[in-house]
């Protein structure tokens, strides 16, 4: 009933699932997604958001190379952000509230639009395994499918183990059947297996809290949006709100910690430090007598509520009275208690840079089965699976990209060089190059490469080449073009800067920190250019930018560059660390597991030190 | 695998032994040591058979630094397998110092932990059985060098480093804090704090760099400015501490250097008086305190000693006052500087005055240029000056020098943060900078990862939704 044989397998539904099996239809192969419950793909488990900070420029990035999430985002927008805009231009982080309803829909309508893509309803219960390379899936009904390559994105179902108080079942979600099989084979097989757990809150209904008695967040008054393509921008918006909790929600809560599974030794894996669960918010810094709590709604037409901030596996009657004694939460009625999920993952230190296993060819891991967390993490790895999937089976050079060159980058690298021991999320400071990877220049930087590996569009390139051209030619502008005096410290009196006394080039007034475009603009040569050459909003950005940051992104260039050195170092693949004895014992040990490519990856692994990068040296004979 | 370069270390311990070795390995290593090596017999080194020892003088400009033994190996028959020259010198610190900059003067780099080793065995004199205790050496050496590096450096300094460093990893979190985690009710970075931070961190490197260059410095001697109005003794003064000084210098070559007219040596300290031709003209009516001159040559000195008669300081209450408000502005105007005041030609007081003028100017030394008394006090006084690290002596530097770049660089990067900080500058971009300092701190007490950001976060604050 299946293909004769597929190209490219995918198992999972979600994020990453959906990223991976477009991505390699659209290059060209014949492509399966293979998931428990066709209703559910794309479904947004957690918040209903896209993109914030370090997430929202993976968004960007996704798009930029040609993938999804971009696209869908926008086109289910509820509301739409650029935080941090009043920081430097790499931190602007683009952030979406969306119809958690309408986010699956448009991404069921996307895949279903995409040719090359087929479905399938079952869950997979095995791997066809020859030798050490994969040959397809074994469903729960014992069907078989033959593949080429399989991509592997169970999010939290592997052995997925729900806890509500002292309640504990089988589940990859509430509601849903955990998946069970593919670990244990995987274990058999070589692999390592590890358990992480994360948290949701409870879901409410809208109609029951008090809007009043809370402190509304509107989005912005000019929204823009994730993708580089002509998608739509948001003309009303739905707002959020926030609350807080008080001493007296927090009393309420510590009455529930003797029944809580975090505290009574149920759960054993380890959680996210960076979205912790109320419980353990309020244990871990006794001394705050409150805690913020969004208040975010699922879409644009349904009542239920997500009460962001207020994750918690405490038993449902502990929630509930805790969340009553919240302002404007006094009558609220529940949808769905919270829930803590503890799920099987693989140390992602056991992926080549592809995202290939190391131990079983073509076979890849995409998402929190790589003990990642968060939507953004999860999409841009399926996307680059999904990718060096089909580019391997064609016999095509892997597609990887370099921390300075995209969040992506850095998100892979630090997975397979580092691993994690919690669920890893993106934080701008995991980026050593923050200032060269913006959200604003993710087309420039990764269109280009998405395009020769044929999965960005025509359009999305010619679209980026006008507008890198269009900036260079109006950074040109400034650079070349003298102001008037007078006009000019009339800007100046404005923004409170020293006036000049002569003419000059207008790059070198812009440069100051407090004159921006906006005041660019009040020179006539500067807004009859604009005019004349129809420049976008876009295009202003990108020169501002330009002209603004060029000190630091050009200090950042070349601090890349020079790390660039050891990037190029080599070491061969089957280099035998064992037999260094002058390495530290731990060094040998986890370069023997992780086996970098180079000097730089190797130097970048915890526990191995600058003596032991020495010693690497000597060995290959820099 | 042929090295370009031809680099210079010392082979033995550091501190003060009997003798010191220093390696210089390259394919420039002999000719460079035979340019300052003059040897006993006569001859050029350069001539010189492989595995040959030789007695001589190492000389730079016809000064003698010390007297040496050089062993030449030719290579490939040595060590690393290149050209190596090994100079048996005193053990003196200040010796040790001296030749190593000698050396990097005439075009040597400092060798880089483990150098020498590394280099023979990628010249294939080790074999592959030897490979392994190679690298364990190596790793030793870092491990070493390392501990040693931090040891040199002034103990105090070294820790006061660490803390800085772990000050500013602080700050950088809370900075990070802020950027990743803006939505979040949390407290970010207090800007004067910060500031306040910088500064002081500014303050520290910069006597640390200082030290070091002071280091340098002592080749030619610490300069020390003698200033004071027309007839107070200037130059009386600066010939009694140098006429004395000629007799103790002793002509033992290799352990002093060839005397100079206006230089003087104190425990092995060399002090180096600035315009001292100005001072001797006995006609120097023009000069006093506050003229241009006078500043030129404080600008240049690292020692000041200000110079007044005790006649004149006996006269009026005013008059001391006077002084002192002189001294006060001085030093305000030149912080980094030491000043001394000093009160000439006690001889001329009358019985019992003296005891009554120190009571009244505690602050000042008494002498009599003229009768050679109170000089050896004086003298102690500015040793006392190096030893306190007030002003600096040699043996903290020479195998510092990455510190000392380091430092440099650190500071040149904390002072564009602190720029930025007063401008308003985002964090983002403060970031930008603080990380090239962590970075370069870190070339001096460790490694330094993101990961310490973010676990420093993590511990400290509440962080999520």
């Amino acid at each position: 009933m299946f293909e004769k044989e597929y190209d490219v397998v995918v198992v999972g539904g979600g994020h990453a699932g959906a990223e991976a099996v477009a991505a390699a239809a659209n290059m060209g192969s014949k492509a399966l997604l293979v998931t428990m419950n066709l209703q559910t793909i794309g479904q947004m488990s957690c918040n209903p958001a896209m993109g914030g900070i370090a997430k929202g420029q993976i968004v960007r990035e996704i798009d930029a190379l040609g993938g999804y999430s971009g696209i869908v985002s926008d086109k289910s927008a509820i509301q739409f952000k650029m935080l941090n805009k009043s920081k430097g231009p790499a931190m602007w982080s683009p952030r979406s509230q969306n119809d958690r309803m309408r986010f699956a829909e448009e991404w069921r309508m996307m895949l279903e639009g995409t040719p090359n893509v087929d479905f399938y309803q079952e869950m997979v219960v095995g791997l066809l395994v020859k030798g050490n390379r994969i040959a397809g899936v074994r469903t729960s009904l014992g069907l078989d499918i033959k593949a080429k390559s399989v991509v592997l994105t169970n999010g939290t179902f592997l052995n997925g183990l729900i806890h509500i108080g002292e309640k504990q079942f089988g589940g990859g979600r509430a509601g849903e059947k955990a998946a069970t099989g593919i670990t244990e084979q995987l274990v058999d097989l070589g692999f390592d297996s590890g358990r992480m757990k994360t948290g949701t809150p409870p879901r409410v209904d809208g109609r029951s809290l008090d809007y009043e008695r809370m402190i509304p967040q509107p989005g912005d008054q000019f929204p823009e949006k994730f993708s580089y393509l002509d998608t739509p921008v948001l003309k009303t918006q739905r707002d959020c709100f926030m609350t807080h909790t008080s001493k007296e929600v927090h009393e309420i809560l510590k009455e529930g910690f003797d029944r809580s599974p975090m505290f009574n030794g149920r759960i054993k894996s380890i959680g996210p430090r960076y979205c912790p669960s109320i419980e353990d918010k309020i244990n871990r810094f006794a001394e705050k007598d409150s805690h913020q709590i969004f208040v975010e709604p699922e879409g644009w037409n349904t009542v239920e509520v997500y009460v962001n901030g207020f994750s918690t596996s405490l038993p449902e009657d502990v929630q509930y009275k805790a969340l009553r004694t919240v302002r404007g939460f006094e009558k609220v009625k529940f949808f769905r208690p919270g829930y803590a999920i503890e799920y099987d993952y693989f140390p992602p230190t056991q992926l080549k840079h592809t995202l290939e296993t190391k131990i079983i060819e073509n076979l890849y891991f995409a998402g929190q089965i790589n003990g990642t967390t968060g939507y953004e993490e999860a999409a841009s790895q399926g996307l680059m699976a999904g990718i060096n999937a089909h580019l391997k089976i064609h016999d095509k050079e892997p597609f990887t990209l370099q921390r300075d060159e995209a969040y992506i980058g850095v998100l892979i690298d630090d997975l397979i060089t580092k691993g994690t021991e919690e669920p890893y999320r993106m934080f701008t400071s995991r980026a050593e190059y923050r200032t060269l990877l913006r959200q604003d220049n993710a087309d420039l930087r990764l269109t280009p490469k998405g395009y020769e590996i044929g999965l960005a569009s025509e359009e999305r390139m010619r679209k980026m080449e006008e507008k890198e051209r269009k900036s260079k030619e109006f950074v040109e502008f400034f650079r070349n073009t003298s102001f008037d005096p007078t006009d000019m410290n009339q800007i100046l009196e404005e923004v409170e800067s020293a006036p000049v006394k002569q003419a000059d080039k207008m790059f070198k007034v812009f440069s100051r920190p407090k004159v921006s475009m906006e005041h660019m603009l009040q020179l006539k040569e500067v807004s009859d250019y604009v005019k004349e050459r129809n420049i976008d909003r876009e295009v202003m950005e990108q020169a501002e930018i330009q002209v603004k940051y060029s000190g630091y992104i050009e200090k950042e260039k070349s601090n890349a560059d020079k790390l660039q050195r050891l990037e190029n170092i080599r070491i061969p693949d089957n280099f035998d660390y064992t037999k260094l004895k002058s390495l530290s014992f731990e060094a040998r040990e986890k370069l023997q597991t992780i086996r970098p490519v180079t000097i730089s990856q190797a130097s970048r692994i915890s526990g191995v030190s600058p003596s032991d990068i020495s010693v690497l040296l000597v060995f290959l004979g820099r | 695998m042929i090295s370009q370069d031809t680099i210079v270390a010392l082979a033995t311990a550091p501190g003060t032994g009997a003798i010191a070795v220093i390696r210089v390995s390259g394919p420039d290593a002999i000719s460079t040591t035979s340019q300052v090596f003059e040897p006993v017999r006569g001859g050029s080194l350069t001539k010189a058979s492989s595995h040959t020892v030789h007695l001589g003088y190492l000389k730079e400009d016809g000064r003698t630094l010390d007297q040496v033994l050089v062993t030449v190996f030719k290579g490939p028959n040595s060590y690393t397998g290149e050209h190596v020259t090994e100079i048996s010198c005193h053990g003196s610190p200040y010796i040790q110092q001296e030749i190593i900059q000698l050396f990097l003067r005439k075009g040597c780099r400092m060798a880089e932990a483990g150098e020498f080793t590394l280099r023979a065995f990628l010249n294939g004199k080790l074999d592959l059985s030897q490979a392994e205790a190679v690298a364990d050496l190596i790793a030793s050496e870092n491990a070493a060098s390392h501990q040693l590096a931090l040891q040199q450096m002034r103990g105090g300094f070294s820790n006061e480093i660490k803390n800085l460093r772990q000050e500013l990893l602080n700050f950088a979190s809370l900075i990070e804090l802020e950027l990743d985690f803006a939505e979040e009710d949390v407290e970010f970075a207090d800007k004067k704090q910060f500031s306040e931070l910088l500064t002081r961190i500014q303050q520290v490197f910069r006597n640390l760099i200082d030290s070091f260059a002071l280091g340098n410095v002592i080749k030619t001697g610490i300069p020390i400015a003698i200033v004071g109005e027309p007839n107070v003794g200037k130059s009386t003064l600066l010939n009694a501490l140098l006429n004395e000084e000629r007799a103790i210098v002793s002509p033992i070559p290799g352990t002093t250097r060839d005397t100079v007219e206006d230089e003087l040596v104190i425990g092995g300290i060399g002090f180096r008086f600035i315009d001292t031709a100005g001072i001797r003209e006995t006609v120097d009516v023009v000069e006093s305190i506050g003229i241009r001159k006078t500043h030129e040559k404080i600008e240049n000195a690292r020692l000041v000693i200000y110079l007044v008669d005790a006649k004149e300081v006996n006269l009026t209450q005013e008059k001391r006052k006077e002084v002192q408000g002189r001294l006060a502005l001085l030093k305000d105007q030149y912080p980094g500087k030491e000043m001394l005041l000093v009160v000439n030609k006690v001889d001329a007081l009358e019985d019992g005055v003296l005891s009554r003028l120190t009571e009244e100017i505690p602050n000042a030394l008494f002498i009599s240029a003229k009768e050679n008394k109170g000089l050896d006090t004086l003298k102690d006084q500015f040793l006392n000056l190096v030893n306190t690290g007030a002003l600096t002596s040699g043996d903290t530097i020479i195998s510092n020098t990455r510190h000392y770049n380091a430092l440099i660089r650190a500071t040149e990067e904390i002072r564009k943060v602190q720029e930025g900080l007063e401008s308003g500058l985002s964090g983002d971009l403060l970031a930008v900078d603080i990380r090239q300092a962590l970075y370069h701190l870190g070339e001096i007490t460790g490694e330094i990862t993101t990961d310490d950001l973010l676990g420093n976060i993590f511990a400290n604050f509440c962080i999520g939704k």
